[in-house]
């Protein structure tokens, strides 16, 4: 998936002369995960810049290079180190077009990487995405496989309202076959994905969970139970008809997600689905989730994050409901 | 004036002040073009004031006090550069020539930002979380710069500001990208209820030490000095890259807003000394000895102000709240699904 967020940029800024790429250690370092590797010696020092180590500042100042008509793709080193930027999102990025009457846009992207799994220390494994889902002009967009991550950061790129881009860690080396862009158009941002067909139940995830969920699918499908997994690609705009369609197919429904669960976006997927498929349902929809507790020490996060046991458990209680 | 009455100690650093008419390159039509608008801003600002006391606006932080340190900041800058104010710069709008009807949309709570094309002005839209505005007008001048702009970006912020994590960014963002900024601070004495002893120990202008620029303090209730700072300020900026801290010593002679009272946390005596140094009445010596304008042009700069103050008065009681579809309009470029819903719910379409 790095190769692929990689390639993303490089097109991007081969394509569209006025894109340009910031954050901190993204230049000759090629950011920490080296989604950045390149980039600056093939695209120039103008074009793709490190920044001094401020986050609001790189939020805000990206806001200003787009009012003066660049196209930002920012890097928040971490998820945890992204909170500090969260005024500047909050307050301007995502209300530019609302406060300007739609004379001006801040068609900028920041990128994300986010989530747990890959044994890391404090502040670098957290699940933000409800922060931003919450924020009215924010696009929240999450690929979870390299090619979607490819297809998803083009997208984000040329959209023309801020996106928020997360990028889930504990994939970055994952691989996939296929060619890069063979979409051909860019791939509309708030189209779900359904990663496996089933007919038992639904499962609805995004990010790093929906490879686990696809692997908790394959184990149930071995005892019988044919599991559906609907990938979102994005929270915001959020699919609701492929959640609605799929719900109604198979009338069960869990949810996975790595954020905590108290007011995760878990939540709002739950109450869409009581909205539109309710008297589809034959159970109650579940979600499995990290818990309400801060992330975990790594070498205790594996009973944290959801896995195949906990899923395959919620799925046994909706199929058997 | 000078500086040092104003209780800044002894060290004036780069601090300039009462300059040579000459040496200001204005014309004497120049010269009275700052009055004049000095004049329609405090008409400007005693008019919102007095509306949102009819319950006109739903608030209004007046800037009395102000007017040459936002006049002339702004009148120096060229039309190409931009400005990005915080929330008490009407005085640099009427510069801008920013239709102040459309500047109160703001505060008469019909429009967030105000409703002027910040673009046509080169007028950023009212700001208000404190300092936020000042990372704008880097990246701004950072984005210019990339074109190969001979431009400058201009931020007002307050003492308070100062303390800002924003505040900081910026410096030393534009320091270390060459960014074409000013970073001007009017150093007002009050952040609401804070005086800027309890602010802030360094004075303010000498904070650019640690960003590697210049620092001006300039006696803000003097336009001219303000002027001149200013214009200094923006040519090192679009010629070398070089930002400046100003900071304008002046005085917020009103409340921080419509809703505070000041007279919990501000002896009245401090007021009446501040308010011997009105920047206008001092002004006006200034041109009547330097011979440039006679009481004839004063009349009618007090008639045009009059106008002025009408129009205002007049357009503003006539905006009527915007239609609630454009709570949806402007969310996205295109209305998502879930909007589509909501918009549905409440207009019914």
């Amino acid at each position: 998936m790095v190769k692929a967020l990689n390639e993303a940029l490089r097109d991007s800024l081969r394509d569209d002369a006025r894109t340009l790429v910031l954050g901190e250690d993204i230049g000759k370092l090629g950011g920490v995960f080296r989604v950045t590797d390149g980039l600056q010696e093939a695209f120039g020092t103008d074009r793709v810049f490190d920044t001094p180590l401020a986050e609001a500042a790189i939020a805000g100042v990206s806001l200003g290079l787009a009012l003066a008509g660049w196209h930002p793709v920012a890097e928040m080193q971490f998820d945890g180190f992204s909170y500090p930027a969260l005024d500047q999102v909050i307050s301007h990025i995502a209300k530019y077009r609302y406060r300007s009457r739609g004379r001006q846009s801040a068609p900028l992207v920041i990128r994300i990487p986010f989530a747990g799994g890959v044994g890391a220390a404090e502040h670098h494994s957290e699940s933000p995405e409800a922060y931003y889902a919450h924020t009215a002009g924010l696009k929240v967009v999450v690929p979870s496989t390299p090619l979607d991550a490819y297809d998803l950061l083009r997208a984000s790129i040329a959209d023309p309202d801020p996106v928020i881009f997360f990028e889930p860690k504990s994939r970055y080396w994952s691989k996939e076959h296929g060619d890069l862009g063979a979409n051909g158009d860019p791939l509309p941002i708030g189209k779900a994905r359904v990663a496996r067909r089933g007919t038992d139940c639904t499962i609805i995830t995004y990010g790093a969970m929906v490879a686990r969920s696809l692997a908790a699918a394959e184990e149930a499908s071995e005892d019988g139970t044919e599991i559906e997994v609907l990938d979102l690609r994005s929270l915001v705009p959020l699919d609701l008809d492929a959640i609605a369609a799929s719900v109604r197919s198979t009338g069960r429904a869990v949810v996975v997600h790595e954020a905590p669960m108290t007011a995760g976006f878990g939540a709002e997927i739950v109450a869409r689905i009581m909205e539109d498929a309710f008297e589809y349902l034959e159970a109650p929809v579940l979600r499995v989730t990290g818990y309400d507790t801060p992330y975990p020490p790594a070498t205790i996060e594996a009973h944290y994050l959801p896995n195949t046991e906990r899923i395959l458990a919620a799925v046994a209680r909706v199929t058997s409901f | 004036m000078d500086a040092r009455r104003a209780g800044m100690g002894e060290d004036l650093g780069r601090a300039v002040s009462d300059p040579d008419l000459e040496s200001l390159g204005l014309k004497e039509e120049g010269l009275r073009d700052l009055f004049r608008m000095m004049a329609l801003t405090r008409r400007a600002d005693l008019e919102a004031t007095a509306l949102q006391r009819q319950g006109e606006l739903a608030v209004y932080p007046p800037l009395a006090g102000q007017e040459a340190a936002q006049v002339g900041s702004a009148y120096a800058l060229e039309e190409s550069d931009w400005i990005f104010p915080s929330y008490r710069e009407l005085g640099a709008a009427v510069v801008r020539g920013v239709d102040l009807v459309e500047y109160l949309h703001f505060y008469r709570a019909t429009w967030h930002g105000g409703t002027y094309d910040a673009t046509a002005h080169r007028f950023g839209y009212v700001s208000v979380p404190v300092g936020s505005q000042i990372l704008h007008a880097v990246g701004y001048a950072m984005g210019a710069k990339l074109d190969g702009a001979s431009l400058c970006t201009l931020t007002y912020f307050g003492d308070g500001a100062t303390s800002e994590g924003d505040f900081h960014e910026g410096c030393n963002f534009a320091a270390v990208f060459h960014a074409p900024v000013i970073f001007f601070c009017q150093n007002n004495q009050w952040a609401i209820s804070v005086p800027v002893s309890a602010q802030t120990v360094a004075p303010i202008w000498r904070k650019a030490d640690a960003y590697g620029f210049p620092g001006v303090q300039v006696d803000g209730n003097d336009v001219l000095a303000v002027y001149q700072a200013t214009r200094e300020a923006a040519a090192r900026a679009r010629d070398e890259g070089i930002p400046t801290l100003i900071e304008a010593v002046t005085y917020r002679m009103g409340p921080h807003s419509t809703a505070d009272d000041a007279s919990r946390y501000r002896p009245a005596s401090e007021l009446e000394t501040w308010k011997a140094r009105d920047p206008i009445d001092r002004y006006r010596e200034r041109l009547v000895r330097a011979g440039v304008a006679d009481d004839g042009f004063f009349a009618e700069v007090e008639q045009e102000a009059g106008a002025f103050a009408a129009r205002l008065r007049a357009g503003v009681i006539a905006s009527e709240p915007r239609p609630v579809e454009e709570m949806f309009a402007w969310v996205f470029a295109e209305l998502p699904e879930h909007l589509r819903r909501q918009r549905q719910e409440v207009l019914g379409d």
